[in-house]
């Protein structure tokens, strides 16, 4: 704190002539006539100084007066040593007064202008920006100039500081005159430690690239601190890197949860190689746009409810399919897994291609409602509010079907089915309507998890097959017939996934952990959490 | 001889390899003496066709031998042919020379225009056609050998099987688009030159290859007939019916399994190695696991466990594929495929072949021996 | 066959053809298996009675190498240890096993199903190649004769009656030659007769020397075997001795045959 301090009085006291509020026009009108008057010179070093006079006068016009300039229509008047200007609309101004000439004079020549007094221009121009009275532009140009790290807008940067009121911008102009002061090898030494400090706090990628560019043969001190600061900020980076990649593997664990937990009913549960479980996915998508679309048209204002819509919606639409494929296909084809697989492959082609000729084969846009659009921060963690609620999603629906499978009716007669099928039909248990249910129950979640997934992936229709593999791999991963292995083993795959990234690359770590399933598969025929006992053996 | 001997009780056969010996020879020789203006003229383009479809047939042989036979479902048969496929593609490459985009004299354009400086070491040898097409058999066959090793032993049976076959090919697929593969991403190889110093666009070449797909189509049926036939043929179709059952026996499933998986895949290698230079490209969308399940379905389709069948359906689902994806009735074409799975699948469990099987036992009981006569769930032969 | 005579095998000299001791397999914490221990000498015919659940069926799987015990030694024919072996290999050792449900190649003929049972070289390669030799011919119509599906012998394996189903699978297990012979429940099903001539059958088996253990509900058929029986439950052996004897053992009575 009380470096900052120093710093400010510091930088006050540079400022002597042009101190003050920059924001108010009428702050320094001396500066103003004084650089006018060194343009007038028309002699390269004064028209430089001329440009930071007037960038630091705080008149209105000061930006279009420097604009002027480095656009080649700020004129002198030679003979009477006055500067005007030609607006962009062409009329001349007088550049002191800014009012419309109606008679300019006749001899009007233009600024001569070299590379060094264009540069000066830009940065003045940029200087300019960073007293905008909105603040989110002042934080642009401040984030500008750390990038271009322009010497010449220091004393500007200087002034901005000394103005500035809110500690948001003022944290990011600060940290854009670290960046200048610490690149400008001629500043004194204690300033540029001070940078260093400064962009060893904020601790951002971009302050490592100002501390990384420090030319090698700079005196020790400097290099030593510096070398230091980039250790420590690159540690830091490293562990929120870390708790990011964690965060991003939970993401993804949970929408591989999330598409892999209805196939851990019909697959799990009853035994169905359901290969259209992507397309029942799709379809809940597919859902997710019609209403939206509805909404769009008939209840603009109520957009932001129409998921609330679409998640019963994508259940029953999905569900009720998966009943009528249960019942016109799968019911005859029980006891022969392989035939099952393939008549359901056969259904993802048609259900594919109905919704191809009924939507088109292009992506449809799905809407984020209001507030599951953005990202929030946490240290240097970045959490999109859309995958948190579907981290929360997928949570719900996980600990929903296990609740249903444990106290409804409805599950109870499913585990008896599947547990002993005859036994189950002499107790009167219809099974075949508990098949069909429990098939539907199924179909219906991979809808939900397609109104999830609409929001983080392209609605086509090949949406259900980029989930397909991944979704079996994960229940068999996780042993079939265990939703509890099915949410572990879409963690660990999700995780692993997401760890192997940064080192292997999106694909190759894909590739690699594909591998590792299918020889952990052949460890463990039965997945993590096998069951174990005559029953099973085939 | 053997041949002969292999055939004696096998009337399908026979009638298989007639069929397909003969158009070995008639339709490169509609196509070559035949003059265009002739309504018998067979095009390049239904010659190319054609070839496509036999390298298909033995695709279905391939995938029949396992699954009929033994009943592996692999879901990624289309990895051994397309692996096939590439060692052929990287041969034919390298037969380019100079004459590619960038003039080099050893590097394909791709790696010139990835800006590699040397060919990596696993295209090394592929200047030679013996070399190449011994990797033609040796990389599916190594492939499948290790991996049915480790998932039999394993005793990875059933669906679970099925679904690893598959994120294999997924994996493969995936592999092959990287560019850093060296395998030309995900264009593929194209823009070959010469087969054997042939040029491959040339009528005769093209009537050549077609040939020699038709005699490596009756080779296979050979080569699968034979195993069937054999002893080792019944120890398989012991372990379809009841695995377990046969393991008491003493017989070493694991063994049984991997032996026919790699023959299997060996063909599957020697089909793609032919479709490629007669289609001019290999990409990884041959990968890709809807193509390998697609197979499948002509194995279905024809019947399987009936060889000859296979290689039928093969020809008719993907005739059918020709004609309807083309014209007015395309977009309908993935309804007929999927209604296509569905209804074999539940009405015609046996496939063409194997309900003809049927009808002709029921109709001339007395003609055949007893054990022909009668049906089984699942047919032997 | 073998002869028993004390070897110098490192595991426990024993007489036994079979000996079991201490073996234990739960599943998921239930107990299929509590510290059993069995020994069959060789040539004997024993029957295995016991209430459902009593563990007879795992027991033939320990045997068989389909389940592995948690503890306790199975060793056979002078210590052979079938912990450490696969099916196909104990099999090959001279095990043979009938399985509760008649489980024959239902594709294949009758004869056909013999014929890949009958002794012999097993592996691929060999498989591969082999033609059927008189020897093997002339086993053949021995099996097929005994098991009495001379008739039968074109016919697919699945088109015969249950009852024929579970001779063809004697049958088998005789082309086997096995040493050792586990018969789960052979005459389940059965009528009366087939019941009578299948006891016959067995004893026939025994007498040319193979052990034979047999896994038997029906406390008639055991009492025509005329052999020494085990009683189990819950596991362990709960009785052994003469019919007569196990069957008046009160906890015998509790447990399984009922009052």
């Amino acid at each position: 704190m009380g470096r900052l301090i120093r710093l400010l009085l510091l930088m006050g006291s540079l400022l002597v002539a042009g101190a003050g509020a920059p924001q108010q026009a009428a702050a320094a009108p001396e500066d103003l006539a004084a650089g006018l008057a060194l343009i007038a010179k028309d002699s390269f070093n004064d028209t430089i100084t001329g440009i930071y006079a007037i960038a630091r006068s705080g008149a209105p016009h000061s930006a279009a007066l420097v604009e002027a300039l480095h656009d080649r229509r700020l004129l002198i008047d030679t003979a009477n040593q006055k500067v005007f200007y030609r607006d962009t609309a062409g009329a001349v101004r007088d550049a002191q007064s800014n009012d419309v000439v109606a008679t300019p004079p006749a001899n009007l020549t233009a600024v001569r202008l070299n590379n060094r007094v264009r540069s000066a221009a830009s940065a003045a121009l940029g200087a300019l920006s960073l007293m905008n009275p909105d603040p989110a532009r002042r934080i642009q140009s401040a984030q500008a100039v750390m990038k271009s790290r322009d010497p010449a807008a220091l004393p500007v940067l200087e002034a901005a500081i000394a103005a500035e009121k809110l500690p948001n911008v003022r944290k990011e102009l600060q940290l854009a005159w670290a960046a200048v002061t610490f690149s400008k090898s001629d500043a004194p030494l204690d300033k540029r430690q001070e940078a260093v400090a400064l962009l060893r706090d904020a601790g951002t990628r971009d302050a490592v690239s100002v501390l990384r560019s420090l030319p090698a043969d700079t005196a020790a001190p400097l290099r030593e601190a510096t070398t230091s600061a980039i250790t420590s900020i690159e540690q830091r980076l490293a562990l929120w890197g870390y708790a990011q990649n964690i965060w991003y593997g939970i993401s993804l664990g949970s929408v591989l949860l999330i598409a892999a937990i209805g196939l851990a009913i019909t697959f799990g549960v009853m035994g169905v190689i359901n290969m259209a479980h992507g397309e029942m996915v799709m379809l809940g998508a597919y859902t997710t746009f019609v209403v939206q679309e509805f909404f769009r048209t008939s209840a603009p204002g109520l957009f932001d409810y129409s998921l609330a819509v679409a998640i019963p919606l994508a259940f029953l639409v999905a569900g009720g399919i998966g009943v009528a494929i249960e019942r016109g296909v799968i019911r005859h084809l029980y006891g022969r897994p392989l035939e099952t697989l393939l008549a359901t492959w056969g259904i993802s082609l048609i259900l594919q291609q109905a919704v191809r000729t009924t939507f088109g084969p292009t992506n449809r846009e799905v809407g984020t409602p209001q507030f599951m659009s953005g990202a929030m921060e946490i240290g240097g963690l970045v959490i999109t509010w859309n995958r948190l609620y579907i981290v929360i999603f997928a949570g719900l629906i996980f600990v929903g079907l296990l609740l249903a499978l444990r106290y409804t009716p409805l599950g109870l007669h499913m585990r008896a089915v599947t547990q002993n099928r005859r036994m189950a039909s002499s107790m009167g248990i219809r099974t075949g309507r508990v098949d069909a249910l429990t098939f539907g129950l199924g179909s219906g979640i991979a809808g939900l998890a397609g109104v999830a997934l609409s929001q983080i992936d392209n609605v086509s229709p090949n949406l259900g097959q980029s989930y397909i593999i991944d979704s079996f791999l994960v229940v068999v991963f996780g042993g079939v017939g265990n939703l509890w292995g099915t949410l572990v083993g879409a963690l660990s795959i999700g995780m692993a996934n997401k760890l192997l990234e940064p080192y292997a690359g999106a694909v190759l770590g894909k590739i690699i952990l594909l591998v590792a399933i299918i020889f952990f598969i052949q460890k463990r025929p039965r997945g993590l959490f096998a069951l174990k006992g005559r029953a099973v053996e085939a | 001889m053997i041949t002969r001997a292999l055939l004696t009780d096998d009337r399908t056969g026979k009638w298989f390899l007639a069929i397909v010996l003969g158009l070995a020879v008639v339709v490169p020789l509609l196509h070559l003496a035949v003059p265009p203006s002739s309504p018998f003229h067979i095009s390049t383009a239904t010659l190319a066709l054609l070839g496509k479809y036999l390298c298909f047939a033995l695709l279905a042989l391939s995938l029949d031998l396992v699954w009929g036979y033994c009943g592996i479902l692999s879901l990624g048969h289309g990895a051994f042919f397309a692996l096939g496929g590439y060692a052929m593609g990287m041969y034919l490459m390298r037969q380019i020379g100079t004459r590619g985009v960038y003039a080099h004299p050893v590097l394909p354009d791709f790696m010139v225009f990835l800006n590699w400086k040397e060919l990596p070491w696993y295209w090394y040898g592929f200047e030679n056609a013996w070399f190449a097409f011994l990797m033609v058999m040796a990389v599916p066959g190594l492939l499948a050998f290790v991996f049915g090793w480790f998932a039999f032993r394993s005793r990875v049976t059933g669906v679970y099987l099925s679904i690893i076959t598959q994120a294999l090919t997924y994996a493969l697929m995936l592999a092959f688009f990287r560019n850093d593969m060296g395998f030309g991403g995900n264009n593929g190889l194209t823009d070959f030159k010469d087969i054997l110093g042939f040029p491959v666009q040339a009528n005769a070449t093209r009537a050549a290859l077609f040939a020699a797909s038709a005699v490596a189509l009756a080779l296979g049926y050979l080569v699968a007939r034979a195993i069937v036939a054999s002893r080792l043929g019944k120890v398989l179709v012991s372990i379809r019916d009841a695995e377990s059952r046969t393991r008491f026996l003493g017989y070493r499933v694991e063994h049984y399994k991997t032996f026919v998986f790699t023959v299997s895949a060996i063909m599957a290698g020697i089909a793609g190695a032919l479709y490629v230079p007669q289609v001019g490209i290999i990409n990884p969308s041959e990968f890709t696991p809807a193509n390998s399940i697609e197979v499948v379905i002509w194995v279905a389709v024809g019947g399987r466990g009936t060889l000859a069948g296979a290689a039928l359906g093969a020809v008719l689902v993907n005739f059918a594929k020709t004609t309807f994806t083309t014209g007015f009735l395309a977009p309908y074409w993935l309804f007929m495929l999927g209604a296509l799975f569905v209804l074999v699948t539940i009405w015609l469990p046996k496939g063409i072949l194997g309900t003809l099987y049927d009808f002709w036992a029921r109709r001339r009981p007395a003609e055949k021996s007893a054990a022909k006569s009668e049906t089984v769930p699942q047919p032997a032969e | 066959m073998t002869t028993l005579v004390p070897t110098d095998a490192p595991a426990p000299l024993t007489p036994s053809l079979l000996y079991l001791d201490g073996v234990t397999v739960s599943f998921d914490g239930f107990r299929a298996l509590n510290e059993l221990s069995l020994q069959i000498a060789p040539g004997e015919m024993r029957a295995i009675i016991g209430p459902n659940g009593a563990g007879k069926t795992t027991m033939m799987d320990v045997i068989t190498g389909k389940t592995r015990p948690d503890t306790g030694e199975v060793l056979f024919d002078r210590g052979v240890d079938l912990t450490r072996l696969d099916e196909a290999a104990i099999a090959n050792l001279g095990i043979g096993r009938k399985f509760q449900k008649p489980t024959v190649f239902e594709s294949h003929t009758v004869e056909d199903n013999i014929l890949l049972a009958l002794k012999g070289d097993r592996r691929a390669r060999h498989v591969l190649m082999a033609r059927t030799s008189a020897e093997e011919a002339r086993r053949l119509e021995e099996i097929l004769e005994i098991a009495g599906l001379s008739a039968q012998r074109e016919r697919l394996a699945g088109l015969l009656s249950h009852g024929q189903k579970q001779w063809l699978e004697i049958g088998m297990l005789l082309a086997q030659d096995p040493k050792l012979l586990l018969v789960d429940e052979p005459v389940a099903g059965m009528t009366d007769a087939e019941t009578e001539a299948t006891a016959a059958l067995l004893k026939r088996i025994s007498a040319a020397d193979h052990s034979v253990v047999v896994v038997e509900h029906d406390m008639a058929f055991v009492r025509a075997l005329g052999v020494k029986v085990t009683c189990l439950h819950e596991g362990s052996v709960l009785a052994e001795g003469a019919i007569d004897t196990v069957s008046e053992n009160p906890r015998v009575i509790e447990v399984y045959l009922g009052r």
